[in-house]
C-alpha cells in the first residue's frame, strides 16, 4: 500500500535534487531553469498528496495556482537569458560573472 | 457578498486596471513616447491611493473568506510602500530619460509590482501570501534587467531571477508542509493548530523554510547573495526601488506570516529570527568596508539594516512591530534622499558610482555635501539624526523582550558599520585634490536630497504622526 510518507519522500528527493541542481550546476543556464522548475513540481507533489490525504480540496486549487506561475516564472527567464545572451554570446553559468565582490 | 469584498480591494483593482490600461495605451500609442506622461500618471495615482488607503476608518475588513485581511497594519504598509515607489518613479524619470532607457513599461511593471506588494502585506492565506510575492517577483526580475543592451543590467536581472526563483521554491515548500500539517491553508486556521507546545515537526519545518524563502526577500544573511550584485548591476533608478518600497512589503508580510499564522508559538521563530538579525548586522557592517562602488555599498548598508528591523521582528511584542514599522519608513526616507544624490552623480555625461570620485566634494558643492552628510549620519545612527532614534526604538523593544544579547550585538555592529558611511564623509571633506565629480539632474532630485536630508532633523521634534499611526498599526496585527 503506498500512503502519504511515499509520496512526501518521493517530493523532498526531487525538491533536493532540484536544489544541488542549482548549486552544484557549472554548465549552463538552462539547467538552472529545470533545476527550478522541478523544485516546484516537487511542491506540486506535496501539496496533491496532502489534498488527497487530508480529503480538502485547497491543496489541489494551489497546485494550479502554482503550475501557471511557474509557466509565467519560466517565460520571464528566458526572456531574460535571451537578453544576456544577446549581450555576451555565452549562457554558461560560469560566464555570470562581470559582477564580483 | 462579492460587492462587499470588491470594495475591501478597490485600491488594488483600480492599480491593477490602470497598469492594464496603460500597457494597452501605450502599445496601440506611441509606445515610449508616452513614457514620461506614464511616469507621472503613475506617481500621481499611487500618492492618490495612499491618500485613500489613509484615510480609511480604522477596522479590520476581511475580504474572499478571509484571503484578504484589509488591516490597520496592511493600510500603515501599503501607505508606506505606495509613497515611496511614487516618490523613486519621479526621482528616476529624468535620469532615465536622458540616457535614453525610460521605456514605457518601466512604470508599467512598477505599478505591478506595487500590485503585488499591496496583496503581500494583506495576505491572510497562504496562497494569497504566494500570488502576491510572485507579482512582485516576477515584475522586479523584469525591471532589473531593464537595460536590455547592457551586459551587467541583464546579468544582474538573471541573476536575480535564478535565486529569487530559488527563494520562491523554499519558501512553497514550506507552505505545502504547512497545509498538510496544519490541515488548511488560511492563516486564521493556522494559528488554531499552531500554539505554544503543539508545533509538530512537520509545521516546524514549514515555518522553517516559509522563514528562510522570506529572508531571501529581505536580504537578510545568510540569503542576501542576490543583493549585491543586483544592487549594482540594475540602472540606478531601478536600484533605488529596490531599497525602498519592496523592503517595507517584504518585512510587511514577513510580520503577517509570523504574527498571524505563528503568533502562538512566538518561542519557536524568535531564535530563528534573531540569528538572522545578528547575521545580516555583522555581514552588512563588515563586507561593505572593502567595498568602491556607492551602489554596492548602499547593498551591504541595506541588508545591514535589514538586520536592525528584524530585531523588532525577533522581540514578538507590539511594541516590537511598532518599532520595526517606524524603523522602515525612516529607512525609506534616508534612502530615498541617498540614492536621489547618486542619481545627480556624473561624469561627463555619464554616471560615476566609485566613491572615491567623491573626492573634495563639498569645497565644491558645500550645500549637497552637507545633506548627504545628515543622510549618512543618520544611516550610521550617528545620535542627533533621526537614524539613531529608529535603532533606539527597535533596542527599546528588544531590552523590554529580554533579547539583551542581540541588543548588545547590534550595538557593536552599528559602530563597525559606521566606518563605511564615515569614510565616504571623510573623501568628501578632507579627501585628495583629484575629485572629478559633477552633480546635474533635475530640480526634483536636489528637492528629494534636502527633504529627506531636513526630514532627519525635523524628525527629532515632529514625527508626522508617523509614530503613533506605526503603534495603532502594530496593536492591529500583535493580538
Amino acid at each position: 500500500m503506498i500512503g502519504l510518507e511515499h509520496y512526501l519522500t518521493v517530493a523532498a528527493t526531487l525538491f533536493v535534487i532540484g536544489i544541488f541542481g542549482l548549486f552544484l550546476n557549472r554548465k549552463n543556464v538552462i539547467i538552472l531553469l529545470m533545476s527550478i522548475e522541478l523544485m516546484l513540481l516537487a511542491v506540486n507533489i506535496n501539496l496533491v498528496a496532502f489534498s488527497s490525504f487530508l480529503g480538502d480540496l485547497v491543496g489541489q486549487v494551489f497546485t494550479l495556482f502554482v503550475l501557471t506561475v511557474a509557466a509565467a516564472e519560466a517565460a520571464i527567464g528566458l526572456a531574460i537569458l535571451v537578453c544576456f545572451f544577446r549581450n555576451r554570446g555565452t549562457i554558461a553559468v560560469e560566464d555570470i560573472n562581470v559582477m564580483k565582490g | 457578498m462579492i460587492q462587499a469584498d470588491l470594495s475591501v480591494i478597490l485600491p488594488e483593482i483600480i492599480l491593477a486596471l490602470f497598469a492594464m490600461g496603460a500597457l494597452l495605451g501605450a502599445v496601440y500609442t506611441t509606445k515610449d513616447k508616452l513614457a514620461p506622461t506614464l511616469v507621472w500618471a503613475t506617481a500621481g495615482l499611487m500618492i492618490a491611493l495612499a491618500i485613500y488607503i489613509a484615510s480609511q476608518p480604522a477596522g479590520t475588513n476581511i475580504a474572499f473568506n478571509g484571503m484578504f485581511v484589509d488591516d490597520g497594519f496592511a493600510r500603515f504598509a501599503k501607505a508606506a510602500i505606495l509613497v515611496a515607489a511614487a516618490i523613486v518613479l519621479m526621482i528616476g524619470q529624468e535620469y532615465m530619460a536622458r540616457r535614453d532607457m525610460l521605456r514605457f513599461e518601466y512604470p508599467i511593471l512598477i505599478a505591478l509590482s506595487a500590485v503585488g506588494m499591496m496583496m503581500m502585506v494583506s495576505a491572510g492565506d497562504l496562497m494569497a501570501l504566494y500570488m502576491g510575492l510572485e507579482l512582485q517577483s516576477l515584475a522586479l526580475y523584469v525591471v532589473a534587467a531593464l537595460r536590455r543592451d547592457s551586459a551587467k543590467s541583464t546579468e544582474a536581472g538573471l541573476k536575480y531571477f535564478v535565486l529569487g526563483a530559488l527563494s520562491s521554491g523554499l519558501l512553497l515548500y514550506g507552505a505545502s508542509l504547512v497545509y498538510g500539517f496544519a490541515g488548511t491553508t488560511k492563516f486564521a486556521g493556522i494559528i488554531t493548530v499552531a500554539e505554544h507546545g503543539h508545533v509538530t515537526i512537520g509545521l516546524l519545518f514549514g515555518l522553517v523554510f516559509l522563514i528562510s524563502g522570506l529572508a531571501f526577500k529581505v536580504s537578510a544573511a545568510p540569503f542576501h547573495m542576490w543583493t549585491p550584485d543586483v544592487y549594482e548591476g540594475a540602472p540606478t533608478p531601478v536600484t533605488a526601488f529596490f531599497a525602498t518600497a519592496p523592503k517595507v512589503a517584504a518585512m510587511g508580510l514577513f510580520a503577517r506570516v509570523l504574527f498571524d499564522a505563528f503568533g502562538g508559538a512566538i518561542a519557536d521563530w524568535q531564535q530563528v529570527i534573531a540569528v538572522l538579525s545578528v547575521l545580516s548586522m555583522f555581514l552588512g557592517a563588515i563586507a561593505a568596508i572593502g567595498q568602491r562602488d556607492i551602489k554596492r555599498l548602499m547593498a551591504y548598508s541595506s541588508i545591514a539594516h535589514m538586520g536592525y528591523a528584524l530585531i523588532g521582528l525577533a522581540a514578538g511584542t507590539e511594541q516590537g512591530i511598532a518599532a520595526m514599522l517606524t524603523y522602515m519608513v525612516i529607512y525609506v526616507t534616508m534612502n530615498v534622499g541617498t540614492f536621489a544624490f547618486i542619481l545627480m552623480l556624473e561624469k561627463d555625461g555619464k554616471p560615476v558610482t566609485d566613491i572615491s570620485a567623491l573626492n573634495q566634494f563639498a569645497s565644491r558643492a558645500p550645500g549637497k555635501a552637507l545633506a548627504v552628510l545628515i543622510l549618512l549620519f543618520s544611516l550610521a545612527g550617528v545620535p542627533p539624526m533621526l537614524g539613531f532614534f529608529a535603532k533606539f526604538g527597535v533596542w527599546q523593544a528588544g531590552i523590554e523582550a529580554e533579547l539583551t544579547t542581540l541588543v548588545i550585538a547590534s550595538a557593536i555592529a552599528s559602530v563597525i558599520g559606521a566606518f563605511y558611511y564615515l569614510r565616504i564623509v571623510f573623501f568628501m571633506y578632507f579627501g585628495e585634490e583629484n575629485g572629478e565629480v559633477e552633480t546635474n539632474g533635475s530640480p526634483i532630485l536636489s528637492v528629494a536630497l534636502t527633504v529627506s536630508a531636513a526630514l532627519m532633523l525635523v524628525g527629532l521634534v515632529y514625527q508626522f504622526g508617523i509614530d503613533s499611526a506605526a503603534a495603532s498599526a502594530a496593536a492591529t496585527l500583535v493580538k
